[in-house]
């Protein structure tokens, strides 16, 4: 079922990605209740609503590291969210960042963004090594080539993270709170990362707390409550004149928490 | 920097300097107490007679060094095979296929009884359990048997072992790993087992240290090994002082070998690792 060139357009304008009424549940607990979400290609969008809202779900559902237990996930019009398909093809074409790092620590710096390539594709080691390092400089962490990861301060461990998967040349990043682990003055640092990859076109769901970067990056903004998407919209509209209640709950919490 | 030390550093000094102090003191007592106490006791003389006979000593060591010598060949064959079967046993254990069930199966019955068997019983069961199935010459080889011995049993406990290193490292690993594309295969090559390896070496040392004691149990199946060649020597002397040279050259054998995992551990912590707390 996967023989099939999966790029092969369906139904132009293509989008890269496309959720029809997703539905996940832990036991009892309904977590994901009906998603629907289109990213076209180039799209930057932030998830944004209380802990335990399903943000982090929905992004892992994206990389099947949790299986959807009904609905469709279409990623170029193939739907990844079919029981039983093989997910290595597809997780390698998803990058996925996360908010505790999970840097592998018997690994150098090098070695853990050089790992998937070579693991995965097939590279030669040399060769892995060579781009890793490549990355590592773009990131500004040419450095800590050869440290390992608990010798270097979160901020850095995240970007060595970012590093990992961009080595994978990821057709699509999630970014799954990957500052709320990090000390307020290395926010800024992995943020910066982030809007590079903006910049370069890459298309990228993102799940966040800091609202004053969702409202400065994203194209879209979805707010969610209760495993739904309650408002979605172009983040001057969102932050400035939601529509919801619950929206504007959330986002004076936010503000009286200082923020915003 | 400047020369002049510290309110901290002062004060660890002193500490320092009284805790080597008082560590100097109670050795001296104790030690004292045992060098005075133990010869007053009534049977010393004959103790140090059967024991601790230079002579005897001096004799019986080069022989028992020879015989040491096959121990040591066994512990050399046992030690790789254990660790290949224990890997298998407890990937085999783990794996959640259903085709693979049957694997599985075999697995947890194979560790529930061997490691409920006392490794001694083995030594029989195996020792003459085998033989007696009428093979050919050259498999009559206490050297084999006790080696299958050993791996039998040792695999056992060994697959307890690395399951548990296996468990142990975090499931935000494997999401890591498979968010990469890595099969479930590769995640375990090159992030689980890595990491879990690092995390059972003391366990594993404390397990390689029992085998090569419990390699003088293949003794009672026959071959002259140590603990064999200890009690003839004991027999030909009529003293136990045999029995005395033979623990100081396991005690050769194990105690370096504790001190190489303790260091190569504490290295490997150096060098990946943050500060650690005191």
């Amino acid at each position: 079922m996967t023989a099939e060139p999966i790029s092969t357009p369906t139904d132009p304008p293509l989008l890269k990605l496309q959720l029809r009424t997703v539905f996940k549940a832990f036991g009892d607990t309904t977590v994901l209740d009906g998603i629907d979400l289109d990213v076209a290609q180039g799209d930057v969008i932030t998830l944004i609503g209380a802990s335990g809202s399903g943000k982090s779900t929905l992004l892992r559902c994206m990389n099947m590291l949790e299986p959807v237990d009904d609905g469709e996930v279409l990623f170029d019009g193939v739907d990844i969210a079919e029981p039983g398909l093989d997910p290595d093809p597809i997780r390698r074409r998803i990058g996925m960042v996360f908010q505790s790092f999970n840097l592998f620590p018997h690994m150098t710096v090098t070695d853990n963004v050089a790992v998937g390539p070579r693991k995965v594709l097939r590279v030669p080691k040399g060769e892995a090594r060579a781009s890793a390092l490549e990355m590592l400089t773009r990131l500004g962490l040419s450095a800590r080539a050869d440290a390992y990861p608990d010798q270097l301060s979160g901020g850095q461990q995240q970007r060595v993270a970012i590093a990992r998967s961009l080595a994978m040349n990821p057709e699509v990043m999630l970014l799954d709170e990957i500052t709320s682990a990090l000390d307020p003055e290395l926010v800024g640092e992995v943020l910066d990362v982030v809007r590079g990859l903006k910049a370069d076109g890459m298309t990228m769901l993102i799940a966040t707390h800091e609202m004053a970067f969702a409202r400065e990056i994203s194209d879209r903004v979805c707010f969610l409550h209760q495993g739904r998407i309650l408002e979605e919209g172009p983040p001057s509209q969102i932050f400035e004149t939601p529509r919801e209640q619950r929206t504007q709950e959330f986002l004076q919490r936010v503000i009286d928490a200082g923020r915003l | 920097m400047t020369s002049r030390p510290t309110r901290r550093e002062r004060y660890e000094r002193a500490r320092r300097r009284r805790s080597n102090v008082i560590a100097a003191v109670s050795t001296i007592v104790v030690v004292g107490v045992l060098v005075i106490l133990i010869p007053m006791s009534p049977g010393w003389d004959r103790v140090r007679q059967a024991f601790f006979d230079g002579d005897v000593f001096r004799e019986s060591f080069p022989g028992l060094l020879r015989a040491f010598w096959l121990d040591v060949k066994i512990l050399l064959w046992s030690t790789p095979l254990i660790l290949i079967a224990s890997l298998l046993l407890a990937l085999a254990r783990n794996t959640r296929s259903p085709a693979l069930f049957p694997l599985r199966a075999f697995a947890i019955i194979y560790i529930d009884v061997l490691r409920g068997i006392p490794v001694i019983l083995l030594v029989f069961l195996i020792g003459f359990g085998v033989p007696a199935l009428g093979l050919s010459r050259e498999w009559a080889n206490p050297l084999i048997w006790g080696t299958v011995t050993l791996v039998l049993s040792y695999s056992a406990y060994t697959a307890e072992i690395i399951r548990a290193g296996i468990d142990s490292v975090h499931e935000s690993q494997r999401a890591a790993a498979r968010s990469l594309g890595m099969s479930s295969r590769q995640t375990m090559s090159t992030v689980i087992l890595p990491q879990a390896f690092r995390r059972i070496v003391p366990p594993l040392m404390n397990t390689f240290v029992s085998l090569q004691k419990d390699v003088a149990l293949v003794s009672l199946i026959g071959p002259v090994e140590i603990l064999r060649q200890a009690g003839i020597d004991k027999a030909t002397y009529a003293n136990f002082t045999p029995y005395v040279a033979a623990s100081v050259i396991f005690l050769a054998l194990t105690i370096p070998c504790t001190r190489l995992a303790d260091y190569a551990l504490a290295r490997q912590r150096r060098r990946t690792g943050a500060t650690t707390i005191a």
